[in-house]
């Protein structure tokens, strides 16, 4: 199981807020690939070379860099690409949970890199064109590690992924929060040490309206992170921002291990997918074509499968020849959810994933949410819905223009609400003030009713029993004692009461 | 233009032509404006007789020319009106900007999209004008159209080279526009220099010589790719996502 460390920072609790995610690394094992040479071309795709696993785009890695790719122990195939031709060869290797496995890949010597991108799709179409990037397998890394990997150049069998990659748990009949079982999809990069999102000191204004201003958070890999906040608080205009759509005024943030840039823009959105509120569909397409078109635009292989996949994560696999136009709104909204899934990000923003959906479509919904996080993908969830954050999110941040807390919401409630017992007795008390004084582990009260007492005190545990001795001591019959439960709601009430509070002269 | 993926190109033209067939106002036009400019010309054709004189002739033939470039203008400018502010009027762009997709890679899908329709249009119907010639029209009338290279020769250069204009002015309108319609009426103002050349061209004030046809068509293509590059540097994620709305609340 997981489990959290929050560190306070400095005086700004509010702001300065960080979450360590331990997963459970240990039954994994380590891709760690290096990259050196020389590349000639400034354009993106010779600065970034895809990192693909078994035909799965899994990372990127730029030049004279090293990454570390979480991979499930068993055999597997490597292949690096920069632009459709301009591949290494597929190198097979063996992974064993706990160890590294460590390749290096450069330009080839003499390769065709130092001529113009038009010449080499020239020469690499009529040549062979798996060989401009060379892969070798590290003998020191994997030495040091004690890996007995077995790579071998250009190898012609991939493990094939099962036909179900992504195994709905969505079965309403059984409507329980069980967690998801997502087989398949790959665990996310990231160890306790790295942030999916790192944002600081993030602002975005439009002229002289600020939409959101200030706001610093981290959020962990395969964290669920609740962003809630009234209408027109900048909660979508945040998830616009860390989803390159616009860019901030001012700050900056780390999405999915890539800084926040213009120039970032297209590695970023190849490792995120956000989900909007509204699921923009193309209405005279059906639903397969409109997974198909994404696909395309993800440039993933193998597309039939991971549609089929998807549909199935989103009990619509018997809708998949439907025109959209013909669906309701809540299926609509679970092709948009369906087309979230397709490209298997590493951070998924979802905008309301549950708004115009019934009860029980909404509990698959929430089910599938769960069963991502268990495969360490990290959701930023937007949603009015807050018994839907209460249930699903490690921590919640209220967002009104600034950002008012970030934390778990046990801790939030802790902060904003004393604790307190409320009493219920079958009849009212005849001299409250006096009978409550005489208690010592009551700090306070306030009448939540004829015969109702809420109790202001330190340790609930300590005060109810002797608040019962005292009150069965002098005659009061009690229905019940028990601690003052503080809702979500409560919390995002409060806060939202503080704010127009803090805004009236 | 450095940096393309033709996966992504591909993707959004296959789609596109995908949501032409589909939508029945696109259809309607594709097939009664082509056969419009198709009967004209042939009618035309089938009173010539061998007696008329040379320049009546010329004209004959000329025309067909005049009616397939104006396919090659009109159609392009209805439908690239539509690529952008149509894609935000109902709602898809944001989710396509939210894939890797670039601009650069956006902009040429769509407008690849628009011209290869256009263009097959255009020589369709010019194929069939000239098969109508071959099989039924007066022999010596149907070899003064056939010997014509030069008229044959400005089609299949300028059409594309006038429906790429067509395009890339539609979709700067279209990148601009707060409406579909707005944008395809000042799509269609903007193809109007077009049309005058393929005018001046019919009425023979320019002659599609050899040597004219190549020069022409040589400045079009620099026009184009010129035009091309501007239209993907208008194209601003943050403007088209956000609105006039957000920027003036």
């Amino acid at each position: 199981m997981s489990t959290f460390g929050i560190a306070s920072q400095g005086e700004s609790a509010l702001t300065d807020i960080g979450c360590v995610r331990l997963n459970d690394m240990a039954a994994t094992a380590t891709l760690r690939l290096s990259r050196t040479g020389i590349v000639s071309s400034h354009s993106d795709r010779a600065r970034i070379w895809k990192v693909e696993i078994d035909g799965n785009a899994v990372g990127s890695i730029a030049n004279e860099r090293t990454v570390e790719i979480p991979v499930e122990p068993g055999s597997h195939a490597l292949r690096v690409e920069s632009t459709r031709y301009l591949l290494s060869p597929e190198v097979s290797f063996e992974a064993f949970a706990g160890q590294v496995v460590g390749f290096s890949c450069r330009p080839r010597s003499g390769s065709p890199i130092i001529f113009t991108r038009w010449l080499i799709w020239l020469l690499a179409s009529l040549v062979k064109h798996d060989l401009w990037i060379g892969l070798k397998l590290d003998e020191a890394s994997s030495a040091s590690d004690g890996v007995t990997s077995t790579a071998a150049q250009k190898s012609t069998t991939r493990p094939e992924v099962g036909a179900s990659q992504i195994q709905s748990g969505l079965d309403a009949r059984s409507a329980s929060a069980r967690a998801e079982t997502i087989v398949g999809v790959p665990t996310r990069p990231g160890t306790k040490a790295q942030s999916a999102l790192a944002v600081s000191n993030l602002t975005k204004r439009f002229g002289d309206r600020t939409a959101f201003s200030d706001v610093s958070f981290d959020v962990g890999y395969g964290e669920v992170f609740g962003f809630l906040g009234p209408n027109g608080a900048g909660k979508t205009t945040t998830v616009r921002t860390l989803g390159t759509l616009i860019a901030p005024t001012s700050g900056s943030a780390t999405v999915a291990g890539i800084p926040l840039s213009p120039e970032n823009g297209v590695e970023i959105r190849q490792r995120i997918a956000i989900m909007p509120e509204s699921p923009g569909l193309y209405l005279r397409l059906t639903v397969t074509e409109n997974l198909e078109y994404f696909a395309g635009l993800y440039g993933l292989h193998r597309a039939e499968t991971r549609i089929k996949d998807a549909l199935e994560a989103v009990n619509l696999a018997d809708r998949a020849s439907d025109l959209c136009g013909s669906l309701s709104k809540g299926l609509r909204q679970r092709v948009g959810l369906a087309r979230t899934l397709l490209s298997d990000p590493a951070i998924m923003f979802l905008d309301e994933p549950t708004s115009g959906l019934d009860p029980v479509a909404s509990l698959e919904v929430h089910n599938l949410i769960i069963g991502l996080r268990q495969k360490g993908v990290t959701i930023f969830l937007t949603t009015h819905r807050l018994d839907e954050a209460e249930k699903l999110c490690d921590r919640v941040a209220f967002l009104n223009t600034t950002l008012r807390t970030v934390g778990r919401t046990a801790e939030l409630r802790e902060q904003l609400f004393k604790r307190s017992l409320v009493v219920e007795t079958l009849a009212p008390i005849s001299d409250p003030d006096q009978f409550f004084a005489r208690v010592p582990t009551v700090e306070d009260w306030r009448s939540d009713g004829p015969s109702s007492y809420v109790l202001t005190v330190s340790d609930p545990k300590v005060a109810a029993p002797e608040v019962t001795r005292s009150l069965v001591g002098a005659g009061v019959d009690v229905l019940s004692i028990g601690e003052a439960q503080h809702s979500l709601e409560d919390v995002y009430l409060e806060l939202i009461a503080e704010d127009v509070g803090a805004r009236q002269p | 233009m450095m940096g393309l993926d033709a996966t992504r190109v591909r993707a959004v033209v296959r789609k596109e032509l995908l949501d032409y067939r589909r939508k029945r106002s696109i259809v309607v036009s594709m097939v009664l404006l082509p056969l419009l400019f198709l009967v004209e010309p042939v009618v035309s054709i089938f009173l010539v007789t061998p007696l008329d004189s040379g320049s009546a002739l010329d004209n004959y033939v000329v025309l067909p020319l005049l009616y397939m470039l104006l396919i090659a203008v009109v159609m392009p400018s209805t439908l690239a009106g539509f690529t952008v502010v149509g894609e935000r009027e109902q709602g898809t762009l944001e989710p396509l900007l939210t894939t890797p997709l670039r601009e650069q890679e956006f902009i040429l899908g769509k407008a690849a999209a628009v011209m290869i329709p256009s263009v097959a249009l255009s020589y369709l119907v010019y194929g069939l004008f000239l098969g109508a010639v071959a099989l039924f029209a007066h022999r010596a009338v149907a070899s003064a159209v056939f010997h014509d290279g030069s008229t044959l020769l400005a089609l299949f250069l300028f059409a594309p080279l006038v429906a790429g204009w067509s395009v890339v002015v539609g979709m700067a309108v279209s990148v601009r526009a707060s409406e579909v319609r707005v944008a395809q009426q000042l799509g269609m103002l903007a193809s109007f220099p077009i049309i005058g050349v393929v005018l001046l061209l019919a009425v023979g004030v320019i002659h599609p010589t050899f040597p004219v046809a190549i020069e022409f068509a040589a400045g079009l293509l620099v026009i184009d790719v010129l035009a091309l590059r501007i239209v993907s540097r208008m194209f601003d994620r943050e403007r088209l996502v956000i609105g006039a709305k957000a920027t003036r609340a």
